[in-house]
């Protein structure tokens, strides 16, 4: 049966965003914390922490996201665990996120001048009150910009999670298209909701690098 | 206890291969073509005529700040509404062509405003013509500043690319869902394309940084 595409699907698909912003916060949140184990691992004396890292990241930053999704979805039977899409999409893109996040918070923290280590160093300050009061609050101010750029690059991301079944946005799209066979107006809506996301966010980063520039060059 | 079984993969691994060649093609022809697009996008941008640029802008804006697959689902599924049909192969083209032509667009534009209005100026004071001024004073140095984006915006659109499987385009995502459909060893196949595409991905980074070596290892003039 096709019926019309009606405002009942606008509001389902309205609805499904919900499950687009849980996705991405899990992952941005689980990425925050891999991202700075991975950027300390990155950074860090320990050789062997350094490769660990630079494997890890170098694997999912060279391997697409929709192979990482399938793999941690197909990983979870190999582990015995019940398949869920939810589970699957939120592990994949947190090991995802926690690359990239990373990866630009590495830069950030190697961006911070040598000599504010030494000299926290000399004051007989520990790695962690280091870390924690010098190199740290200076890197973020680098990081910030690219760490929202990679927010929008996470929420596109999470389109992905549709392939395997989980209901977000895209899915919701593609379930209301079955129903009304709209595609143009159903995908048009779709992205539309999507630009409502993104759009903001990239702004922000825009602006935010802008001003990280001027303060660059003064 | 899970019990591995690489047989079906190693069975089928001339068709992977194939698979990796059609992947190859498809991400090659796509950023050729969506470099055509980028340099005319931003030739467009950094000409003053408000309303192409205006045009530019929303096209890199509405890419940029939507997901792939919504793009790829519009133009396959969408577009034969306004009477445009393709088949599945080109769509995933079209669609690849569409992306990345949005990114490159801004890192050409940042290539071209990288090049200072002196080194410009003086090649009209050397009575270049504006065509040869475009290409010897701006376009090479330009390449060579963003020589680093392209290559790795490349290396992104061929992992995005594995996406247009979805719309049953045939590439190496295709082919390893083909060889699920028949065996059923999802993980052991996943794990095959996956090693497939991050070998890819390795090898044309390093040749990528070959080429920079024989291409722009010139000095840097500033």
């Amino acid at each position: 049966m096709i019926r019309e595409f009606s405002s009942a699907d606008v509001l389902f698909i309205l609805m499904a965003i919900r499950w687009t912003l849980i996705l991405s916060l899990i992952a941005f949140a689980g990425g925050a914390v891999g991202g700075m184990a991975l950027a300390l691992a990155r950074t860090s004396q320990a050789r062997a922490l350094r490769w660990i890292s630079i494997a890890f990241i170098q694997v999912f930053q060279g391997t697409p996201l929709l192979m990482q999704l399938f793999l941690v979805y197909f990983g979870l039977a190999v582990l015995g665990l019940p398949i869920d899409p939810l589970l699957a999409a939120a592990v994949a893109l947190t090991l995802h996120a926690s690359a990239f996040l990373g990866e630009i918070w590495r830069g950030a923290i190697q961006a911070v001048p040598q000599g504010q280590s030494e000299a926290a160093t000399a004051l007989a300050l520990s790695y962690g009150d280091r870390m924690r009061h010098v190199v740290l609050p200076q890197a973020m101010r680098t990081a910030t910009a690219p760490t929202v750029g990679f927010l929008v690059q996470l929420i596109k991301g999470t389109s992905l999670a549709s392939i395997i079944g989980f209901t977000e946005l895209t899915r919701a799209g593609q379930i209301v298209n079955n129903a009304t066979f709209q595609p143009f107006l159903v995908f048009g809506t779709v992205a539309v909701f999507y630009f409502i996301l993104c759009w903001p966010l990239s702004l922000l980063a825009r602006r935010m690098e802008a001003r990280m520039r001027l303060a660059v060059t003064r | 206890m899970y019990r591995f079984n690489f047989q079906p993969v190693f069975d089928n691994l001339d068709m992977l291969a194939h698979g990796a060649w059609l992947t190859v093609q498809l991400s090659s022809l796509a950023m050729a073509i969506g470099l055509v697009v980028s340099v005319l996008g931003a030739v467009a941008k950094t000409s003053g005529i408000k309303p192409l640029r205006w045009i530019v802008d929303a096209y890199v804006e509405v890419i940029r700040n939507t997901p792939f697959l919504i793009q790829i689902f519009f133009i396959f599924f969408g577009l034969p509404a306004l009477g445009i049909s393709m088949s599945h192969n080109t769509a995933a083209l079209v669609a690849l062509v569409v992306n990345v032509g949005a990114y490159g667009t801004e890192i050409i534009r940042a290539g071209i405003e990288s090049i200072p209005q002196g080194q410009i100026e003086a090649g009209r004071a050397l009575a270049l013509s504006p065509v040869q001024i475009f290409r010897h004073v701006v376009l090479k140095p330009a390449l060579r500043n963003i020589y680093p984006s392209l290559t790795s915006q490349f290396i992104y659109l061929m992992l995005t690319s594995s996406v247009v499987s979805v719309i049953s385009a045939t590439d190496l995502a295709a082919a390893g869902a083909d060889l699920n459909a028949r065996t059923f060893a999802s993980f052991e196949i996943y794990l095959v394309l996956t090693v497939l595409y991050f070998l890819l991905a390795l090898g044309f980074s390093t040749l990528f940084a070959t080429l920079r070596r024989v291409f722009f290892d010139y000095p840097a003039g500033r």
